[in-house]
């Protein structure tokens, strides 16, 4: 049975670093995508959404002269789609995968805890930059025609969404139970899509709540791409919130995090 | 730390002791966890060693501190104290390099549930530079029936053959296999037994845990028997079943209903001539252990037989890996 025989003693055995953080990617992509409930979130409920704001008078108050309901709508969707993907869909994903042992699985293969955390992360990106085409071709499709600086500029901060909510999702994840995270991740997916400040501004809202949502990450996130592709600007305040909570989530997850 | 520091010999077992640096070799090992606010010391001074070539199993009751001690040593978990050297480096800094030489099977499979057996394969052969192809290890394990069903849907056995598909890709060296029966059928058991003896013979270091004697007894070059976390007994199951100088047996006797009373009217085992035999009575069956000769043995079959009665049940066995277990485990009573 030389099939059995254990590998040569001193070859190298695992893949390189690249090729197994692109595997994992690969492989957290594709189980993302293809379970259907997740497919809801992160692709049907997002365009809903675009062709709900864009056929109904909702955000009419919200927008400034010469700007169309896509125009608005639009910044709020991508946010929806990075909430989607970074902190529900992975996140839901992670409790399971605690909960089934596959994370402590994975952790003695060569891939390792940081590899396995890398895939993750890039399965993110990979997941929102299909979602961002999605998006935008359908914005673009019922008549969507933005500035292409905007477009440009508002990947480094749709980046600075994803990392703070991966933050918030791992963090819950690697903590609770695997049912409790997958309720809770579901319904404050909802409660900020309808009232977190993402598709709607804050303004919407009374006085002091208001102030209270604007320093949630949803509000900022939706804040910061309004700016952006609205008024072409840079919006410090929303983009110092979402540091705070990137910075403090992560904080937590490291400390907190549990593998099994 | 000290890099490449050798592997201590002189606690490693004595049927091979200096023929080679054992691949697993664990010294004083202990861990405590912090469990819904209560200490648990799962692991308490346990120390081992494996070698290649060999099949090695840890032996106990659920909660003895197999698991712990086997996440230990895959750097799954830190010691709270001890050392644990796997293929001569510290498992819980463990490179790459050393994960891709050991497989790891866990006790529930540690399988995601929505994945195909054939993709998970597949995937977890892409870490692997030169992995054994995914197809060789879906014969030989029988997965081809169910490659392509989600492992939420497969039975207990089905994934367990999965679970020991994943860790064997990179042609490992070392091979743990927490519970590799748990839940096997007749049918899955025959395969993973065939397959863990051949890769034996092929030089792999298997480490196995079990809290069946059947599994021990039938796989395991050496046993350790594991105990409230540390070891009990260890040795060859040929050994630990007759060390050499004790030959001990076992010896019961079940009377009929009418003569019940002899049991504890005429019991011969409480002569001077018994006196370093144990015994226990249990209904009308009378049990003895001890290094019974064949004059005692001829004592207690003639009472058996007295008026020419005639015992309902009557044997000599040499003792099971189960009596040793027993002996070891039971005794405590913590």
């Amino acid at each position: 049975m030389s099939t059995l025989a254990p590998a040569a003693q001193q070859s190298t055995r695992a893949a390189s670093l690249p090729t197994r953080v692109a595997a994992q990617a690969r492989y957290e992509t594709v189980t993302m995508v293809r379970n259907g409930e997740q497919f809801l979130l992160l692709i049907i409920l997002p365009i809903l959404a675009l062709i709900g704001l864009t056929v109904t008078d909702l955000l009419d108050s919200f927008r400034p002269d010469g700007a169309t309901r896509l125009d608005v709508a639009v910044p709020g969707v991508l946010v929806l789609c990075v909430i989607s993907s970074a902190f529900s869909g992975q996140g839901i994903q992670t409790g399971f995968d605690r909960r089934y042992g596959v994370l402590r699985y994975l952790s003695t293969t060569p891939l390792g805890r940081g590899g396995l955390i890398a895939g993750k992360l890039l399965a993110i990106i990979v997941v929102l930059a299909l979602q961002y085409i999605l998006i935008g071709g359908t914005a673009a499709l019922m008549g969507w025609r933005p500035d292409p600086l905007a477009v440009l500029g508002s990947i480094p901060f749709l980046l600075l969404v994803a990392v703070a909510f991966t933050g918030v999702g791992m963090l819950i994840a690697g903590t609770l139970r695997a049912e409790a995270t997958l309720a809770i991740l579901n319904l404050v997916w909802v409660a900020l899509a309808a009232g977190g400040g993402v598709l709607f501004p804050t303004s919407a809202l009374p006085g002091w709540i208001s102030w209270l949502v604007d320093l949630l990450p949803s509000a900022a996130a939706g804040e910061l791409l309004r700016s952006c592709f609205l008024a072409g600007q840079f919006a410090l305040l929303p983009a110092l919130v979402l540091a705070v909570w990137a910075v403090l989530s992560w904080a937590a997850t490291v400390k907190w995090f549990k593998w099994v | 730390m000290v890099l490449n520091h050798p592997a201590p010999t002189q606690s490693a077992p004595d049927f091979d002791a200096g023929s080679q640096v054992p691949a697993l070799h664990i010294t004083d090992l202990s861990k405590k966890f912090e469990r819904r606010g209560r200490q648990v010391h799962a692991v308490r001074g346990l120390s081992m060693a494996a070698h290649r070539g060999q099949v090695t199993a840890l032996l106990g009751a659920n909660g003895a501190g197999k698991t712990t001690t086997l996440q230990c040593a895959q750097g799954l978990l830190r010691p709270s104290s001890g050392t644990v050297r796997l293929l001569d480096e510290n498992p819980w800094q463990a490179s790459p390099e050393l994960r891709a030489r050991v497989g790891v099977m866990l006790q529930d499979g540690g399988l995601p549930q929505a994945v195909r057996p054939m993709e998970l394969l597949r995937h977890v052969s892409r870490l692997y530079k030169e992995p054994r192809p995914v197809n060789e290890l879906v014969d030989l394990l029988g997965i081809e029936p169910f490659a392509t069903t989600s492992i939420r849907r497969l039975s207990g056995g089905q994934r367990q053959r999965v679970g020991l598909a994943a860790a064997l890709i990179g042609r490992p060296d070392v091979l743990f296999l927490d519970e590799p029966s748990a839940g096997l059928d007749p049918q899955s058991r025959q395969i993973v037994f065939d397959l863990i003896t051949q890769l034996r013979d092929a030089g792999t270091c298997i480490i196995l845990t079990t809290h069946l004697m059947d599994d021990a007894a039938r796989l395991a070059d050496y046993v350790y028997i594991v105990h409230h976390g540390s070891v009990a007994a260890q040795g060859t199951v040929a050994d630990l079943v007759s060390a050499e100088q004790h030959a001990p047996v076992v010896m019961t006797v079940t009377l009929p209903e009418a003569r019940a009373r002899d049991l504890r009217e005429r019991p011969p085992w409480q002569a001077e001539s018994f006196r370093d035999i144990e015994w226990t009575v249990k209904d009308r069956t009378v049990t003895l252990t001890g290094e019974l000769t064949a004059p005692q043995i001829r004592d207690i079959t003639e009472w058996a037989t007295l008026d020419d009665s005639v015992p309902e049940a009557l044997s000599v066995q040499p003792r099971s890996l189960e009596d040793v277990f027993l002996e070891v485990s039971g005794s405590d009573p913590r």
